[in-house]
């Protein structure tokens, strides 16, 4: 299948040709299909987020070029334009960007800036809405009303009801519980389900990525060191460790099995994944 | 030696409000020199109990007192802040000073400590951290763990008898986390600071000496983490989770085959699964 989205030699330098100069993201190829759902994963300092910030213009390449479906993002203002509705990005904290009088007009800025008619809009407000699990009563309220959770919710919501093909998180669940993580995670899954378009989703936490993402990518020093299915990228637990991440608890408790000899798998990043491995060494049954 | 101690302690954010408190009710006491996660999940109260552990918040019922000292008490503010320190969830908010020494010699200072004094303090301090390399640095070039780190220090150099620390790793990659838990647990270990870390991450509190957890302000579990976290249908239903070793287990025993639930860190899990699967 031909790319939805890739990177062509992406560089970016900050600051260049000053004391300050940095290599943030260096020769990336990167492509992604449509139905992909890519774990973006990578130490603070790594370069995940400056490479993700140029999949709609929002920074330009010092070398190298975007491709949407083929076109260079940055070809001209009107292409960048029309990209930004196509890829939809959600920053670290969205609830901090939230700013108009009610959540409906927050999560009509989008659609709104696209020009789109006004039915159309509210159509989208409430699809998004209910996209992200917050109920059409908090519409006429006040974002600063709502809870943390909820702030969180809506943010997404104003980037979905642009219905991106590409839609780019940059850690959407920091800070939230583990049941808010999970529906937050899942309502994602839901919308990339029902559009069909690629999702991006930077993360610090791979015990939750691994088990939705079809794909995961690794940045390293500005480059991409990993990158397949995650039974694949798991199986470089030394690697992982290396460059300042963790595997999961049950891959590292699996390496530990291997080690003494035990004939399980490599790779096994799940619970439900352990489960069954280990059932199938003992034949299926249980000794009870 | 109890160095904190609730008695009965409730909050309402609005005196008005006739709605469910915050906190209901809430008994309890803490050792000095312990090591105590909380755990909750969001709006649990886990956060709005810290504020209460150095006078930040006031009890609207019920009191707490920090080594025997009433937290109601205003002239006894200053003495209760010096005991307990805070370490919050955003290390850019708690950072004042544009170099890293400057920075953690704000608190000692504001004490009126004479200054030799501070200049040993915060040497310490930054030591105690593993930040001392980098104490003539700009803080908003360094990493997220490192900024927090010398938050930490900033409150050590006040030489606290108690850290209370507010989802201190909320914001970290994994190794800035790993950092920051090495650092809080090496400070308890080697100095005796009392630890209150505030967490929703299960992993975080497999080291600790005892887990609190806390649902809609109240308390539900409260034991060593090898007692609490093989109520894994307890902990499920109030929106937490348990650490994949113990979901392990617990699925396995699910299946018929004899483990224990309370192989907490990934080498006993491994041990015990290699008694039964070798």
């Amino acid at each position: 299948m031909s790319p939805l989205i890739e990177t062509k030699k992406l560089t970016h330098i900050y600051s260049e040709g000053t004391p300050f100069e940095h290599v943030a993201v260096r020769d990336v190829d990167f492509s992604a299909a449509r139905g992909e759902f890519i774990g973006i994963i990578g130490h603070t300092g790594s370069g995940k987020s400056t490479f993700v910030q140029h999949l709609n213009g929002i920074l330009k390449p010092t070398s190298g070029s975007v491709l949407l479906e083929g076109e260079d993002v940055n070809g001209s203002a009107a292409v960048t334009r029309r990209v930004r509705g196509r890829v939809g990005l959600v920053f670290q904290y969205p609830e901090y960007q939230l700013f108009e009088e009610t959540v409906r007009a927050d999560i009509a800025y989008g659609p709104k800036n696209m020009k789109l008619g006004k039915e159309e809009i509210e159509q989208r407000v409430l699809e998004a809405a209910d996209f992200v699990g917050l109920e059409a009563s908090l519409l006429d309220h006040s974002p600063f009303d709502l809870s943390g959770g909820q702030k969180r919710r809506a943010a997404i919501a104003g980037v979905i009801a642009m219905r991106p093909d590409v839609l780019v998180l940059d850690e959407p669940t920091a800070g939230l519980d583990p049941r808010g993580r999970e529906e937050i995670i899942r309502n994602i899954c839901r919308y990339h389900d029902a559009v069909g378009g690629t999702v991006l989703y930077i993360t610090h936490s791979m015990e939750d990525i691994a088990r939705f993402a079809t794909r995961l990518v690794v940045f390293n020093r500005g480059q991409i060191a990993l990158d397949g299915a995650p039974e694949e990228v798991f199986r470089h637990v030394e690697e992982l460790e290396r460059i300042g991440l963790t595997v999961p608890s049950v891959t590292k408790v699996f390496s530990i099995l291997r080690s003494r000899g035990l004939e399980v798998a490599e790779g096994i990043y799940t619970v439900d994944a352990a489960v069954e491995a280990l059932l199938r060494l003992k034949g299926g049954g249980g000794n009870a | 030696m109890k160095i904190i101690r609730t008695e009965k302690l409730t909050f309402r954010y609005d005196a008005e409000d006739k709605g469910e408190p915050i906190l209901k009710s809430l008994d309890l006491e803490i050792e000095e020199g312990t090591f105590v996660a909380v755990l909750g999940h969001n709006g649990s109260g886990k956060s709005t109990l810290a504020k209460h552990m150095n006078g930040i918040l006031l009890p609207s019922g019920g009191k707490v007192w920090i080594d025997g000292m009433d937290t109601a008490e205003e002239d006894r503010l200053l003495d209760i802040r010096r005991t307990v320190g805070m370490v919050f969830q955003n290390p850019d908010n708690q950072i004042v000073a544009n170099v890293v020494e400057d920075d953690v010699a704000f608190g000692p200072e504001n004490m009126g400590v004479p200054s030799p004094e501070i200049r040993i303090r915060v040497d310490e301090a930054l030591k105690d951290v593993g930040m001392y390399e980098y104490r003539t640095h700009a803080p908003h070039l360094l990493s997220g763990g490192q900024k927090q780190r010398v938050a930490i220090a900033g409150i050590v150099a006040m030489r606290p008898r108690c850290i209370v620390l507010d989802e201190p790793t909320a914001m970290l990659d994994p190794s800035g986390r790993r950092d920051v838990l090495e650092t809080v647990h090496r400070l308890n270990r080697e100095h005796g600071i009392t630890v209150l870390l505030i967490t929703h991450h299960m992993d975080e509190c497999i080291g600790a000496d005892r887990l609190i957890v806390m649902s809609d302000g109240q308390i539900i579990a409260d034991g060593t983490p090898r007692e609490v976290f093989p109520r894994v249908e307890m902990l499920r239903g109030s929106g937490l989770d348990v650490p994949a070793t113990v979901g392990l287990m617990f699925e396995l025993r699910k299946a018929g085959f004899d483990l224990p639930l309370d192989a907490l860190s990934v080498e006993e899990c491994a041990e015990a699964l290699y008694r039964v699967f070798a």
